[in-house]
């Protein structure tokens, strides 16, 4: 397949990452087509969770939210929101959690809550919600977003979800047993963070783009890997999945007409 | 004890301005009919509570019915950013609410603290998170066992909560199903609750195991079939996902907004839901 989108790239790309054992508490957006498409193609056992309390999800559409029915109707069971967060979430069950983010530094670091000073924003984000925990609780953390110097900063407004702080051993300084971010994949490149000072790297270039390129949309400058490989391109198999998945859930949000009153 | 009586009742017997008030949900069953009595009923100077508050509260707080807003995510989901709380916040407008802001994970912790009886939650969490920093109410505690340092937060105790349910039997006894969220708790945690239901019938017919609140644990049931939309009931109908895209628009604008608030809640009723989720039974 030569013809696809550095969307569809990024959504595949990071979709490979998944494995078919993983427990996987999914993000709404970019991480939710991922872990379907993981599903849908190498993966068809992972378990995917969303914090409305389905667990084992296997929707035939991707959800406007976290909590479409349809979540619910397909998964193995549904579970109050207080025992997701503390039995199966902070009790250690969750191998990966999947997240986007707004702004984003070197460190995996996120932030989901306000553009400029806290108590007085010049962008009220919608803030953490599940996020905080995940970034701390599940065993290790996958990031993906597109890339912008938006969104891709040297020094992010807020922490709300913490990845690997400083750098180095912050993570461990604070008590925190688990990996945090391991992994990020951009519409440009797939990054892993350094084994000792855990600052993103690039290990693969997707087909067709350059180091020059992913330093334009990245706010920081850019590490790369001593050796920089090429993402493999999408299999057939992958992009029909992923256009059949988008076009299924193009037609189903659309489907029902706008009601006198939202 | 469960009474059976008309929404604005409930709403008039049960909330006051000044109140502290759950209006809980989670994606699924949110109480929108409720939330809109309460606007056409003028409560202002509330306290509201919510996990996830999205629309409803987005036109609550643009109605300038709230003083404070305790919550872990504001958000349009899977569509962006709540333009009527922006507005308040970044610019004052109507006038800008407080903010107490948690992560899911304290706010669960919470609302189970607060039906059980307990003052406060720990859960292991905040960690390196900077919400610590800006909200004086997230403290920490060290276990007397381990020496682990916990996060603590307050129980939430709701002066009042709403919910809307799939169904009551005639003697009360309400029953949930599907995504549950938090609304259990967020009842039990409360001094009074009222329930909306999409419909009264002579047996719940439940499995069990299944998400019953006995009516001795509710003080008003109210039939409003439909009284969740935008949000859903789970085998009535989906969730109206159009409306969700179309509030953004809808509240992107202050006279916009205005004068959809007018036509599609001052002016509406609560039977007016009925209608509006007719076009959606049948993809239920």
């Amino acid at each position: 397949m030569s013809d696809f989108t550095p969307t569809e790239m990024m959504t595949i790309a990071a979709a490979r990452a998944l494995k078919n054992t993983d427990v996987c508490f999914v993000g709404i957006g970019a991480p939710s087509s991922a872990c379907n498409i993981a599903r849908l193609t190498h993966a068809p056992d992972v378990t995917l969770i969303y914090e409305s309390g389905t667990i084992g999800t296997a929707p035939s559409v991707l959800p406007l939210s976290i909590g479409d029915g349809e979540l619910c109707d397909t998964a193995v069971t549904t579970v109050s929101v207080p025992e997701m967060f503390r039995y199966w979430l902070q009790g250690g069950r969750v191998t990966v959690g999947f997240l986007g983010a707004a702004q984003i530094d070197r460190f995996g670091n996120i932030n989901t809550t306000v553009i400029g000073d806290y108590d007085h924003p010049k962008t009220r984000l919608p803030g953490g919600g599940g996020a905080p925990e995940i970034a701390s609780s599940c065993g290790e953390i996958f990031i993906t977003l597109k890339q912008s110097r938006r969104a891709m900063v040297d020094k992010i407004d807020f922490f709300t979800s913490f990845g690997h702080g400083e750098g180095g051993d912050h993570r461990a300084r604070l008590g925190i047993a688990t990996k945090g971010p391991t992994l990020m994949v951009t519409d440009l490149a797939v990054w892993r963070t350094d084994p000792v000072t855990h600052e993103f790297t690039v290990v693969l270039l997707h087909p067709g783009v350059t180091r020059e390129m992913v330093q334009a949309e990245c706010g920081w400058t850019v590490r790369f890997a001593d050796e920089v490989g090429e993402t493999p391109t999408p299999t057939e198999l992958e992009l029909t999945t992923l256009r059949d998945l988008n076009a299924r859930t193009k037609a189903a949000h659309s489907g029902t007409n706008t009601g006198d009153a939202a | 004890m469960a009474h059976f009586m008309t929404l604005p009742e409930a709403v008039a017997q049960n909330l006051n301005s000044g109140d502290t008030a759950a209006f809980e949900g989670f994606t699924h069953l949110i109480p929108h009919a409720a939330a809109h009595e309460a606007l056409r009923q003028r409560i202002k100077d509330l306290t509201l509570v919510r996990m996830t508050p999205d629309l409803v509260y987005d036109q609550m707080i643009g109605m300038g019915a709230v003083r404070k807003l305790i919550f872990s995510y504001a958000g349009n989901p899977g569509v962006g950013l709540l333009r009527r709380l922006r507005d308040s916040v970044e610019n004052g407008w109507p006038h800008r609410v407080e903010i107490e802001e948690h992560s899911h994970a304290a706010m669960a912790n919470a609302y189970e603290a607060g039906a059980a009886g307990l003052p406060f939650a720990v859960l292991r969490g905040y960690k390196g998170a900077e919400l610590a920093r800006v909200n004086p109410n997230i403290k920490s505690v060290t276990c007397p066992f381990t020496g682990e340092v916990l996060a603590a937060v307050p129980a939430i105790r709701p002066d009042v909560t709403f919910i809307h349910a799939q169904k009551a039997d005639r003697k009360g006894n309400v029953l949930i199903e599907g995504i549950v969220g938090v609304q259990k708790e967020a009842v039990l945690a409360a001094k009074r609750a009222v329930v909306t239901v999409e419909e009264i019938v002579d047996d719940l017919s439940a499995h069990p195991n299944a998400c019953v609140l006995p009516g001795w644990t509710v003080s008003a049931i109210c039939l409003v079939p439909g009284g969740a939309h935008p949000s859903y009931a789970h085998g009535y109908y989906p969730r109206d996902n159009a409306s969700y895209i179309a509030w953004d628009r809808i509240a992107a604008d202050r006279d916009t907004f205005l004068a959809w608030m007018k036509d599609n809640v001052l002016d509406a009723r609560p039977e007016d839901f009925a209608g509006r989720i007719s076009h959606l039974r049948s993809a239920a």
